[in-house]
């Protein structure tokens, strides 16, 4: 097959939020949603700097493990995964001057591996800034979910235990999770090309 | 619930990585914020499942038709030459991706973006706030109407200027799809010395630059740009559990 080349990417620069911010995106549900919560944290790069120009990006299915896209199967639609902005299971959070993100949210089902099992509840995030030129992608999970981390494929494969708790992100106290993402340094979070 | 979810999707699209030499190394030391920004650990491979094949899918309404013209909304028109960019949304099968979201950011006609950490200074245009939105149409085109972005300086280096650009964000069918790229403008002078353009691999970065296109060109009105821009193509794959 003779391929178009695909077009480079380039970083999203000092100033995305003009074009980046959409009223609501942090809320993939709304607010007073049965079992919301905020996933949070810091966005900070290899000197333990906050990063206050980027953005994070969460992509997840609902409660049941359902997608809302065309390639969710006829029959399981999605129920709960409503997001305020219009994309169901989207969620898209501007980092503040200090680095901080949240994204307002459910926990989602476990969601079929292919392979007959299940993967652990997980969100799939881009992360975009300034000073990189191509988004970066990791996942969250969740520390709660502890059987379904043990079996999870994606968590099982990394090399240990240090490189599996830069993606899961731990109980708050206040109902919520919090997870920093490090893009450089001893902390730096698993990265994944996909 | 013992049967699979996924027994209703008789296949599911594999997205096929872009060739080397497509884009740019997140570390490239000429643009220096990348030093401390750039991962240095090699990323892990995550092999596509259901959460990277699918992705968000913007419903109707919330893109209204005049987020699509970035010279009306104001009290007179932007200062400025007016252009209108438009072009394809595809994969690199050439199949066309309608329907779908493109977002893009811009300074204005004088370099100065409307932000509060943009404060060279360029006057700000009380007519233009830079933002645009629009769903690819059934054919996968999109068109907007805006004014030509100026260059502006940048702290990277002494003396360094952006060439201008306008910034898109595209999300294709899937999360693996997501792309954030800029557009440039045919033979911009200052394309040497900007480390942004230069960091994608030379054989690449045409695909970056739109050409100017008399045949989309409103005579006495606006000159126009073509920019298509191309994601990641696929190929269907059948399930591993189907056996
Ligand atoms: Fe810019």
């Amino acid at each position: 097959m003779t391929g178009l080349g695909s077009t480079p990417s380039q970083t999203v620069g000092p100033f995305l939020s003009i074009g980046m911010t959409w009223e609501g995106g942090e809320y993939v549900v709304p607010d007073g949603a049965p079992d919301a919560f905020w996933i949070h944290g810091r966005l900070l790069d290899g000197a333990g700097d906050a990063v206050p120009d980027g953005v994070i990006e969460t992509w997840q299915a609902d409660r049941s493990g359902a997608f809302g896209h065309a390639l969710t199967p006829l029959g399981s639609a999605v129920e709960n995964v409503e997001n305020v902005g219009g994309f169901g299971g989207f969620g898209r959070s501007l980092t503040g001057p200090d680095g901080q993100y949240g994204v307002h949210t459910v926990k989602p089902g476990r969601v079929d591996d292919g392979h007959g099992g299940f993967q652990a509840p997980h969100l799939d995030v881009s992360v975009l800034a300034r000073g990189l030129l191509h988004r970066v992608i990791t996942r969250i999970y969740f520390a709660d979910e502890v059987e379904g981390n043990a079996a999870d494929p994606v968590l099982s494969a990394l090399p240990d235990d240090h490189a599996r708790s830069t993606l899961i992100a731990q109980l708050d106290g206040h109902g919520g999770y919090a997870l920093d993402i490090w893009l450089q340094g001893v902390a730096e979070t698993v990265f994944f090309t996909v | 619930m013992s049967k699979s979810r996924l027994s209703g999707v008789a296949r599911l699209p594999h997205y096929r990585p872009d060739p080397a030499g497509t884009h740019p190394p997140l570390l490239s030391p000429d643009y220096a914020s990348t030093q401390l920004r750039a991962p240095l650990k090699a990323p892990v491979d995550l092999p596509q499942r259901l959460t990277e094949v699918t992705g968000p899918v913007l419903g109707d309404g919330l893109v209204r038709p005049g987020d699509a013209d970035l010279t009306r909304g104001y009290a007179e028109e932007p200062a400025g030459q007016r252009i209108i960019v438009s072009g394809r949304l595809l994969d690199s099968d050439g199949r066309t991706i309608p329907h779908n979201l493109v977002e893009i950011w811009q300074a204005n006609a004088a370099g100065r973006y409307r932000h509060d950490r943009d404060n060279w200074p360029a006057p700000l245009d009380p007519n233009f706030d830079g933002m645009g939105r629009t769903l690819t149409d059934a054919e996968g085109r999109y068109s907007f109407t805006t004014v030509k972005p100026g260059a502006y300086p940048w702290r990277n280096h002494h003396n360094a200027w952006r060439p201008a650009h306008i910034h898109f964000s595209l999300f294709g069918r899937s999360f693996t799809q997501r792309l954030v790229t800029q557009m440039y403008f045919p033979d911009d002078p200052l394309f040497g010395q900007d480390p942004i353009f230069n960091s994608v691999p030379e054989s690449a970065r045409q695909r970056m630059i739109a050409n100017l296109s008399l045949a989309d060109t409103r005579p006495d009105w606006a000159l126009a740009f073509r920019f298509d821009i191309v994601l990641r193509g696929s190929v269907a794959t059948p399930l591993e559990s189907e056996g």
